[in-house]
């Protein structure tokens, strides 16, 4: 058991809940419009912009936000042709990022770099650095997403009736492609490439049955994955295991709770 | 006072790209695009069986140029997909206290040309007038609302309008959907889902309502009760109505124009007035028989399976376009 607080449990506890918060009503978008598998290939095209990162000795955070918002940029394009439903261009991108990425790595820093921390996150190993691209990047995020929100509903719900009624569908989607690419960009330090989507989708499923409206929804997502956060560094913490699979089964838990509940009681 | 108006006019390249012309030119450049010459599959034995009077809205040889006292005026509409012509040629005009009825069989085009009208598709070729000062409130199909997401009545209403509680709740009274203000979306039946998205359209102030397929999935007493709420509200408000029907018969008794439309215009005209008519009361009761009427229609060109006109065989007893059996 760790004394408390030690500056490191600090700074991760201060980074996982202000992501937490910005990653919330994302996260319910990302669900509203089943968009969880152009999240993950984003999250696995990250990998690429650690190894950009390393190649060209700049900011790793800097270099991996650059990748996603690529990423999204290429998607962005995909989505315009409809020929190909997206999800066949998801898959092809989302294990050739993910391949490659490794491969560049491994091929900069030989094969006794550890991988790990970037798969699954590294929550205590949070810098003072990192923490000002957590605040700084997560209060940006979280502005553009709260002058975004209600035409972001509005796409959600539906994209014809939006359009109709003068949104640009196509704008607001670009807008929201791009605030996702640096949320996953910035988490992807706390719960690592392969479960960030997670840290933002599962408090959102969670938050579901629980809430009445959009704005509910969001607000009741930002709590879970603060519990989520709390609880989960205090479990890795306690049980000495990786903070970031820590936090992610602790929302995960959440959510089958609520799901539960919300079950029981329809009947 | 004059509106500009959207010219979209093929290029000589072999992108289709659209030119924005002042409206003085409009007309002529119409003439060119809209000639039949450059129809890609001819019909000969098409003929045409209504009288070519004004705004017939059919879509033929006679048109020259958009409806300028319309709320909404077409002509020559082209949309191509995959190299199908989902819609050929169509020309359609609403004008105010006017209630027009598209019908027509599955994938006849009749979603495709409500958004080409509203501007969430762009068409081709043809010319769209839409003056600034036509407010359209658009009233989708409602299973295509995204149940994932939570809102009540009252939010969704608010959304986008920024309506207050007065005004959200005036709009649901006058759509008989008072009780439903606090419900989730996803709890409402059909009838209520659609008063819901009405009393929505409403909160606009619109001048020209346009509901797709509004009915379907309601029962014959509720379809009934949603047309006597529109017919009313065209009476209360002056408003113009384009509205799609999703059956090929069965339409609303005060359309003053139907139009069956599979691709092109098949056909268009007044609906027959069967309220007075025994069979069809005693079919759906005398509630419902003031409100629908039956659409009957005699094509005089079937389709082959491309979609193609052709002209009517012997051997075809069905009036129904596109199930004829070439």
């Amino acid at each position: 058991m760790i004394e408390w607080p030690e500056p490191f449990v600090l700074r991760a506890l201060v980074a996982g809940l202000v992501l937490a918060v910005v990653a919330a009503p994302l996260g319910c978008i990302v669900l509203w419009r089943r968009m969880a598998y152009v999240g993950e290939t984003l999250a696995q095209s990250s990998l690429l912009g650690v190894a950009f990162g390393m190649a060209l000795n700049v900011d790793l955070t800097l270099s991996v936000i650059i990748a996603a918002v690529l990423a999204a940029l290429i998607l962005i394009w995909f989505g315009q042709q409809k020929l190909l439903a997206l999800d066949s261009v998801l898959g092809l991108m989302h294990h050739a990022a993910l391949a490659m990425g490794v491969i560049a790595i491994t091929l900069l820093k030989g094969p006794a770099i550890d991988l790990m921390g970037f798969l699954f996150g590294d929550v205590f190993a949070v810098t003072r650095n990192d923490m000002i691209w957590v605040v700084v990047g997560g209060a940006l995020v979280l502005a553009a997403t709260l002058a975004l929100w209600r035409s972001l509903v509005r796409v959600s719900l539906h994209e014809d009736l939006a359009t109709a009624e003068g949104i640009d569908p196509r704008l607001s989607r670009g807008a929201f492609d791009i605030l996702l690419a640096v949320t996953i960009a910035v988490s992807m330090k706390i719960v690592g490439i392969l479960l960030v989507m997670a840290f933002l989708i599962v408090p959102a499923v969670a938050a579901r049955p629980l809430a009445s409206t959009p704005e509910r929804m969001a607000i009741i997502a930002a709590i879970v994955a603060m519990i989520g956060v709390v609880g989960g560094l205090f479990f890795s913490l306690t049980v000495d295991v990786p903070g970031g699979p820590s936090i992610v089964l602790t929302m995960c838990a959440l959510a089958v709770i609520s799901l539960m509940a919300a079950g029981s009681r329809s009947r | 006072m004059r509106q500009p108006a959207q010219s979209l006019t093929p290029s000589s390249s072999a992108f289709r790209r659209y030119v924005i012309l002042p409206a003085e030119t409009v007309t002529a450049t119409l003439e060119q695009s809209v000639s039949h010459a450059d129809r890609p599959v001819g019909s000969p034995g098409q003929s045409h069986a209504h009288d070519h009077g004004a705004a017939c809205g059919c879509g033929q040889a006679h048109s020259t140029a958009v409806d300028r006292t319309a709320l909404m005026s077409a002509r020559g509409l082209w949309f191509t997909r995959h190299r199908r012509d989902l819609i050929a040629g169509i020309d359609l005009d609403v004008h105010a206290r006017e209630i027009v009825t598209l019908i027509g069989p599955n994938g006849a085009g009749k979603t495709t040309l409500v958004k080409l009208m509203l501007g969430i598709e762009k068409p081709d070729r043809g010319e769209l007038y839409r003056p600034t000062s036509t407010l359209i409130g658009y009233v989708p199909q409602r299973f295509d609302i995204e149940r994932a997401i939570p809102m009540t009545v009252a939010r969704f209403l608010a959304l986008g309008h920024g309506a207050s509680d007065d005004e959200i709740a005036a709009a649901l009274a006058e759509v008989g959907a008072a009780r439903t203000v606090d419900q989730q979306l996803s709890q409402l039946s059909g009838g209520e889902t659609q008063r819901v998205l009405i009393a929505r359209a409403l909160l606009r102030r619109p001048n020209l309502l346009v509901l797709d397929e509004p009915a379907r999935g309601v029962d014959y007493v509720g379809e009934a009760d949603l047309y006597d709420l529109i017919g009313s509200l065209r009476d209360n408000r002056g408003l113009g109505v384009l509205l799609v029907s999703h059956d090929l018969h069965v339409v609303m008794a005060k359309s003053d124009r139907v139009i069956c439309i599979n691709g092109h215009v098949c056909c268009s005209g007044k609906p027959e007035a069967v309220a007075k008519h025994a069979e069809y009361a005693r079919l759906f009761g005398p509630r419902a028989a003031g409100a629908l009427a039956v659409y009957t229609h005699h094509h005089d060109h079937q389709h082959d399976l491309s979609g193609a006109p052709s002209p009517v065989t012997q051997t075809s007893g069905l009036d129904v376009d596109g199930r004829s059996s070439t």
